[in-house]
């Protein structure tokens, strides 16, 4: 749900940067809206990162317009960075220094006045579940933890639109959700996020995503539209042994793509209800006797390479 | 290996190190041609687990057999059954696809008058013919993968642990190396994946869930799915959001609640509020529902719903 309001947080023309020969963004158009958490997802090489730092005012563009929260980024990069927050991949941690002293750190960085630097750090501490852990040295925290305080760190002076450059890569299931979980009570006050991810279970977290490839936005839209457009239909084939149906059903007349999972095969299709007979029959036919076709759920995953095979051949 | 023997068997599989239980009595069994996810937070024990499988870490307690050889007694043996690829690919990018292969063929000892037909089947699997002499940094990542992987296959070992393997890769990419795995498998093979990707333990035939040393669950994607959630998941469109997740926190019957994107994944069990009853709950507290539908638990759901029962479990104990 989008909340309507006649200013973007986010508003992006023509974005395009190029690292000598390689065209690593290209025309890029995004308006993210305020209270949105926006998702920009693709694989490694896709421009994720070079985007994120031009909008965090990091990697000048060599075209285009970028105005965060009314402050035109370009023009006024300084200016910018009071309005936004930017946590990078590797955020910047002091390993020999505690929890409280990194963010008080980057309280004073940042210019927040002492006593709100005091009652803001105490106040994001307790949200994270981090407070008990204050005078423990950032060097000696897991994964989750850094991650959670980075986020601590990068929102200590109250930005209204964060940047997150795939901020749960290497985190765990259950802190990746503690994780979202404070992502979503920053949005219920009123923090715009834009974050990146290669995880594509993950993306299906945002309100809406934008599917790079190549430095392009090939897609943009929200989970269950960019689910429901996916060309043709999904089905899931549950059988003992998913690699015969797998071999029974490849190659046949609407079939998309059929892809092997543990214990099933996902078939894509191009119409479900011409094709379900058909392939009932095929997989009879070769003396598969248990399978179960159900129609299935897509994941975003589904999505892009089904939009991707239809536009591109393999890489490189 | 003789032919009924498991390919992986652990018994009671520990590992102490000074005052810290990294794995505690774990039991592991693994068939031919099986693909066996290994799936848990950091720090649960896996990499702990394959060093043990691997003959690298002598187990403080209980046992394991890896291709019929015990891991504490024979680890020479135990390490020429096996193939291990890494998550950082262990290439050397400033040498080439072929010297690559040359290499790790040293390592493994692969016979002289194999070596060749060996090299083509590790070039051909990855997709690599014509590029033979490209430098290995020059590739995409999933090129980089699959060559690893052909690295680690050279002596055909008819075991595989797989670290991590697929971190940063193309969808399709991805997709294509699980083809290749199942090839394998297809070929008896029997492998270890370790991974944190949800998404990536729906393509095994068995997940092995371990937290804190300890196995949570093992079972198919589909099993763990329909018994390990305690109840029926439902997926609510309402507003606000923060105020239905609040107010379903605390009523009865409602194993779990949680923000999903612009939605609720919200567990119902038995003898409690019904999925019919919810609308008309969440309306009386002067919320707008717009639909309930029930969902398909991600694997992601499993583990978070297990791995916290299980704390609760132990805490409690």
């Amino acid at each position: 749900m989008i909340t309507e309001s006649n200013e973007s947080a986010v508003a992006v023309r023509g974005l395009t940067k190029d690292f000598g020969p390689v065209r690593a963004v290209r025309n890029v158009d995004l308006a993210v809206a305020r209270g949105e958490i926006f998702g920009l997802v693709g694989p490694d090489g896709a421009g994720k990162t070079t985007i994120m730092r031009m909008l965090a005012a990091v990697l000048r563009p060599d075209a285009g317009e970028i105005v965060v929260d009314g402050v035109d980024v370009v023009a006024e990069a300084e200016r910018a960075k009071l309005h936004l927050s930017y946590m990078p991949q590797r955020f910047g941690l002091y390993e020999d220094l505690t929890i409280a002293e990194n963010i008080f750190f980057y309280g004073a960085l940042f210019g927040v006045p002492r006593g709100e630097r005091i009652a803001r750090s105490q106040e994001l501490l307790e949200a994270a579940g981090l407070l008990p852990f204050r005078r423990r040295l950032a060097g000696q925290l897991s994964g989750g933890m850094k991650q959670k305080l980075g986020l601590i760190c990068a929102l200590i002076h109250t930005p209204r639109v964060l940047l997150l450059d795939e901020p749960t890569t290497g985190v765990d299931p259950v802190s990746r959700r503690d994780f979202w979980a404070i992502l979503y009570n920053l949005r219920e006050s009123g923090v715009t996020i834009v974050l990146s991810t290669a995880y594509m279970d993950e993306a299906e977290r945002c309100s809406r995503l934008a599917l790079l490839h190549g430095g392009q936005i090939r897609r943009c839209d929200t989970p269950q539209h960019l689910k429901e457009a996916m060309p043709g239909a999904l089905l899931a084939i549950a059988a003992t042994h998913p690699r015969d149906v797998r071999d029974a059903v490849s190659g046949r007349p609407g079939v998309l793509g059929a892809l092997l999972m543990g214990d099933r095969v996902h078939v894509r299709v191009d119409d479900a209800e011409r094709r379900i007979p058909e392939l009932r029959a095929a997989i009879a036919d070769q003396g598969i006797a248990d399978a179960v076709i159900a129609p299935a759920e897509p994941g975003i995953e589904d999505v892009f390479v089904a939009l991707l095979g239809e536009e591109t051949p393999h890489e490189p | 290996m003789s032919p009924d023997n498991p390919a992986v068997l652990a018994e009671g599989l520990t590992k102490r190190f000074s005052g810290f239980t990294a794995v505690d009595h774990l039991d592991l069994r693994i068939e031919k041609g099986e693909v066996v996810g290994f799936i848990g937070p950091n720090g649960a024990g896996k990499s702990t687990t394959i060093r043990m499988l691997c003959g690298l870490l002598r187990p403080s307690e209980g046992r394991a057999s890896v291709a019929g050889f015990d891991v504490g007694r024979q680890p020479e043996a135990v390490r020429e059954h096996i193939g291990y690829m890494s998550q950082k690919f262990s290439l050397y990018g400033d040498l080439t696809v072929r010297e690559n292969l040359r290499f790790f063929g040293g390592i493994y000892r692969v016979p002289h008058g194999d070596f060749n037909e060996r090299m083509r089947f590790a070039i051909s699997m990855a997709g690599l013919e014509g590029r033979e002499d490209a430098l290995v940094r020059t590739l995409a990542g999933g090129w980089k993968q699959r060559l690893a992987l052909g690295c680690a296959i050279l002596h055909r070992p008819p075991i595989l642990f797989l670290d991590e393997p697929t971190s940063g890769v193309e969808p399709e990419a991805r997709r294509l190396f699980w083809d290749l795995i199942h090839e394998l498998a297809a070929g008896g093979v029997a492998i270890l994946v370790s991974t944190h990707y949800m998404e990536e333990a729906e393509y095994c035939n068995r997940i092995a869930l371990i937290d804190g040393g300890r196995l949570v669950a093992m079972g198919t994607p589909s099993e763990l799915r329909q018994r390990s959630l305690g109840g029926d998941l439902f997926e609510v469109d309402c507003v606000p959001l923060g105020a239905a997740l609040k107010a379903l926190g605390s009523a009865q019957g409602v194993i779990e609640a949680a923000i999903f994107g612009d939605k609720l994944h919200v567990v119902l069990g038995q003898g409690g509020l019904s999925a019919d009853e919810l609308p008309r709950f969440l309306a009386d507290r002067d919320i707008r529902v717009g639909s309930v539908r029930p969902a398909t638990p991600s694997l992601e759901d499993v583990f978070v719903r297990l791995v916290s029962t299980t704390r609760e479990t132990r805490a409690a104990s």
